[in-house]
């Protein structure tokens, strides 16, 4: 544990990724085993099940730390961390333990068989033998969340300098669903068996945002357009008599969406298609609002009405695998024409459909057709290089997203909260307003968008106009109006204002604009009615 | 009441004197030369002998009088006096007495010694304000000793990499503080304008602190590798930077407990320390005034006040306009001018 907390100790304490590579790499290179395999589960996000609740963890803590609850509760928020809190309330360590990571997360599983009483003397004897880092690193062990500063593909990065494997290789051999206790450092880095896992999906390949103009890119013939979805990203494998859905997070959706077992009866084994969930207005033979998706994401087991209110098909664009043959090294224009093939075959109704291509001579005609996105329910563009190969990750230059304009509202601040983690000490989370005659109606929060030097100028106004209090939200003067850009609008019965935006931010703070002047309740409505 | 609290700040009636006021007044009793306790504006000040420089250097010609440590003065009918806070050169706490009744401002404050300031001497009072700016059980700062290894570690690694070390620190106390801690054996010590000038001050009134050299638009660089660099917060990933070179930089403040602060900050390293109580020192404090009622102004208040409640005190909760710590603000140094 010791070695694992000094690597963290060093992950922490830059901000350079080469030095995070390094500092993982040499991890690598000398941790035994067992500790490397539970370090890339562990980066991975799989974690050990947890064994003892966060409610427990905070009252051993708080009565460790010789402190009432509400105290530990109250501290909670201004670290933004749980394991954290634990770690800084209690008193220091008084004694040193000499074990491993995946010692320790031994011990850990073993305290399942326990009773209460023997997981809380077992906690507190390992709270007592850890010093402060080791201490964090074991609470985000117990609690399960674990986010490091490390992306999966820094990781990978590092085991690819550590191993000598080839990067993109390894980020595939990571995929799937194995855990420490599936697979041996040797089955799943030195001498993977690929037939030994059928559901391991392919690494996802992810676009940019287009920034400059599309006619930098080239002739438009060179380019295969479609429409950019609002669903969810992803990878349909049928394999060995099977099938799986994978989203981009690597998370199995397979039984949140049974509509696609229907696939089975068509598509052959050893077919991989990468794709866009979408909740499907069969009638309108559009895409339902995101919104209507939403409830199906949380799900493990779908209702039936559910089921019929919220149909979901895959929105297929790519072509990963054909015949059990890895077609990924393959020019899009061939995987597509592949792909095009078995959609046509496809009866109506299956729950698969070719993401139709926008046809288009000129870059004028493609920009014509991005315009209409919202009205088809679509985000925008994708640009995609016909000749390119489908590559891993987020790469530049052969994959494009060509987003329309956000919509944006001119919105009165009206509460204030701080933020947690990063920005615990920053009221960072802010509460926006239209005006519905002389009355100030909230409609969307947003968190984003500002810079931090905004942010403190935003934070040290908030303190000095409070108007009232709602435990840690802050009332403030309705002085401050920002443009709220977003991406689409729906309308909510949950919602006081009657509407709910979808990825709503602070496109600009209106320093210029006095409060009488921001947008109305009215106007909202209009939007709704024209794109909701 | 002994003191009021006001929308200009803490008031003394029986005196017709401020603590530390925000507001323009005829009579200010400043506990330190930080400018959210010490601004510009009031008709006469009193302070102590030793905070006297710094003001002066900061506020400019005011009409100040000083005092030493303990020294009772009568105003009006109260009977005034200054007692050391701990928490840079120079801070006092201010004890106020009207008939018979004791009352202590404590502005801010820390418990233990720092080997820099007047070391902080508990006050017995009726009544003791005080600040809140780390009052949650989470802030325990790093024990002095371990800090100055830290930091020469740090900054004897950084040497050895070609970097120099860029610690953001609080021009006054903070800035002199590290200074007493650092090993000059290490390398050179260089400042920004801004440190450099309240550690002159500071050297003048006779505290004896390593040599440091100011940066200058002349100054040669080449000729100080492996520097330490002290320089206010927010100099720290501005243009100013940007002679220096490669550099590691660090922040040297009570937040840096906190990793969501230290990540925030996107400095390379982060140095727990600070010229506030922490939680523990917060608590003893207090209990060593013996005081039965307790108001808490700058930092968490309401949850320390209703800790204080839970441990018997009589608490409550002022507002008030100081900042207590804070690593967005830079400690303004210009002229009063310029403010």
């Amino acid at each position: 544990m010791k070695r694992f907390a000094a690597m963290f100790t060093r992950l922490d304490q830059t901000n350079s990724t080469k030095a995070k590579t390094e500092a993982l790499a040499d991890y690598f290179r000398d941790a035994t085993e067992a500790d490397k395999l539970w370090c890339i589960a562990l980066l991975s996000g799989r974690r050990p099940r947890r064994t003892i609740t966060t409610t427990k963890l905070r009252e051993w803590a708080a009565e460790r730390a010789g402190i009432p609850l509400w105290l530990f509760e109250a501290c909670y928020p201004v670290v933004g961390d749980l394991s954290e809190t634990i770690a800084l309330v209690l008193p220091p360590n008084t004694r040193d333990a000499e074990l491993s990571l995946a010692e320790w997360i031994a011990r850990l599983r073993a305290l399942d068989a326990e009773d209460e009483e023997a997981r809380k003397t077992a906690i507190l004897d390992a709270w007592d033998s850890l010093g402060p880092v080791e201490r964090f690193v074991f609470n985000k062990l117990l609690t399960g969340g674990w986010r490091m500063g490390v992306s999966q593909k820094l990781m990978t990065r590092a085991l690819a300098q550590a191993t000598g494997i080839d990067e993109a290789e390894l980020t595939h051999r990571l995929m799937g669903d194995w855990t420490p206790d599936s697979v041996t450092w040797q089955t799943l880095i030195e001498a993977p068996d690929p037939t030994a896992d059928l559901s391991r999906p392919y690494p996802f390949y992810l676009a940019y945002q287009l920034e400059d103009a599309p006619e930098d890119l080239g002739d438009v013939s060179d380019w295969l357009a479609e429409r950019k979805w609002d669903g969810i990203r992803g990878q349909v494998i049928l394999r060995g008599g099977a099938h799986w859905l994978w989203s981009r997070g690597e998370d199995l959706m397979t039984d949140r969406f049974p509509e696609l077992a229907r696939l089975r009866d068509f598509i052959p084994e050893g077919t991989v298609i990468d794709g866009e969930v979408l909740a499907w207005d069969a009638e309108a033979a559009r895409p339902l609002p995101f919104a209507r998706l939403q409830p199906r994401i949380g799900r493990k087991t779908v209702p039936k009405k559910l089921l019929k209110e919220a149909p979901v098909i895959v929105m297929a664009y790519d072509l990963l695998e054909w015949g059990g043959e890895d077609w990924r090294d393959r020019p899009l224009s061939e995987r597509r024409a592949q792909l095009e093939t078995l959609a046509s075959d496809l009866p109506e109704g299956a729950p698969l459909r070719l993401s139709p291509s926008v046809e288009a001579d000129t870059w004028a005609e493609l920009t014509e057709a991005r315009s209409i996105s919202r009205e088809i329910g679509a985000e925008g563009l994708m640009l995609k290089r016909r000749a390119a190969p489908y590559l891993a990750g987020r790469k530049k230059g052969d994959w494009w997203k060509w987003k329309v304009d956000p919509l944006t509202i001119d919105a009165v601040m009206i509460y204030a909260q701080a933020g947690s983690g990063r920005r615990a000490t920053l009221y960072t989370d802010f509460t926006f307003a239209v005006w519905d005659g002389d009355a100030l109606v909230p409609f969307t929060k947003a968190y984003s968008g500002l810079t931090d030097a905004e942010f403190r100028k935003i934070t040290a106004w908030v303190r000095k106009n409070t108007t009232d209090r709602f435990g840690p939200v802050r009332a403030v003067k309705p002085h401050h109006v920002f443009e709220i850009a977003f991406e689409g609008i729906q309308e909510s019965p949950r919602h006081k204002s009657g509407v709910a935006l979808r990825f709503p931010r602070m496109a600009r703070w209106r320093q210029d604009k006095p409060v009488s002047e921001a947008n109305t309740l009215d106007d909202l409505k209009a939007m709704l009615a024209q794109y909701g | 009441m002994v003191l009021e609290f006001t929308e200009a700040g803490i008031y003394c009636p029986a005196g017709d004197a401020y603590i530390d006021p925000w507001r323009p007044v005829e009579r200010a009793l400043i506990t330190h030369g930080h400018s959210d306790h010490a601004r510009w504006g009031h008709r006469a000040y009193l302070a102590t002998e030793a905070a006297a420089p710094v003001i002066r250097h900061r506020l400019g010609d005011i009409r100040l009088q000083t005092t030493p440590y303990g020294e009772v003065h009568r105003i009006g009918d109260a009977n005034i006096s200054f007692h050391p806070a701990g928490h840079v050169p120079g801070s006092a706490q201010i004890r106020v007495e009207v008939g018979g009744e004791v009352w202590v401002a404590s502005g801010d404050y820390k418990v233990v010694d720092d080997g820099l300031s007047e070391p902080f001497e508990p006050v017995r009072c009726d009544t003791f304000i005080t600040e809140s700016t780390f009052g949650l059980p989470i802030y325990t700062w790093t024990p002095q000793d371990v800090l100055a290894e830290e930091l020469n570690q740090w900054w004897a690694d950084s040497a050895a990499q070609g970097k120099r070390a860029v610690l953001g620190v609080y021009a006054l106390g903070k800035a002199q503080r590290i200074l007493r801690l650092l090993d000059p054996s290490i390398g050179p010590i260089l400042t920004h304008g801004a440190v450099e000038a309240v550690t002159q001050v500071l050297r003048d009134q006779g505290l004896s602190l390593p040599d440091t050299v100011q940066i200058r638009a002349e100054t040669d660089l080449k000729a100080y590798p492996g520097a330490m660099v002290l320089a206010p917060p927010s100099a720290l990933g501005t243009h100013w930077m940007r002679k220096l070179g490669p550099v590691s930089t660090g922040f040297a403040s009570g937040w840096m407990r906190l990793r969501g602060v230290r990540r925030r900050r996107a400095a390379d390293r982060g140095f727990i320390v600070s010229d506030h109580a922490d939680w523990d020192g917060l608590n003893t404090a207090i209990a060593e005034t013996g005081a039965s009622r307790v108001y808490v102004t700058h930092g968490y208040t309401a949850q320390f006040s209703r800790w204080l409640s839970d441990q018997g005190y009589e608490a409550g909760i002022v507002e008030t306009e100081y900042g207590g710590e804070t690593l967005d603000d830079a400690e303004p140094e210009g002229t009063p001018d310029e403010r």
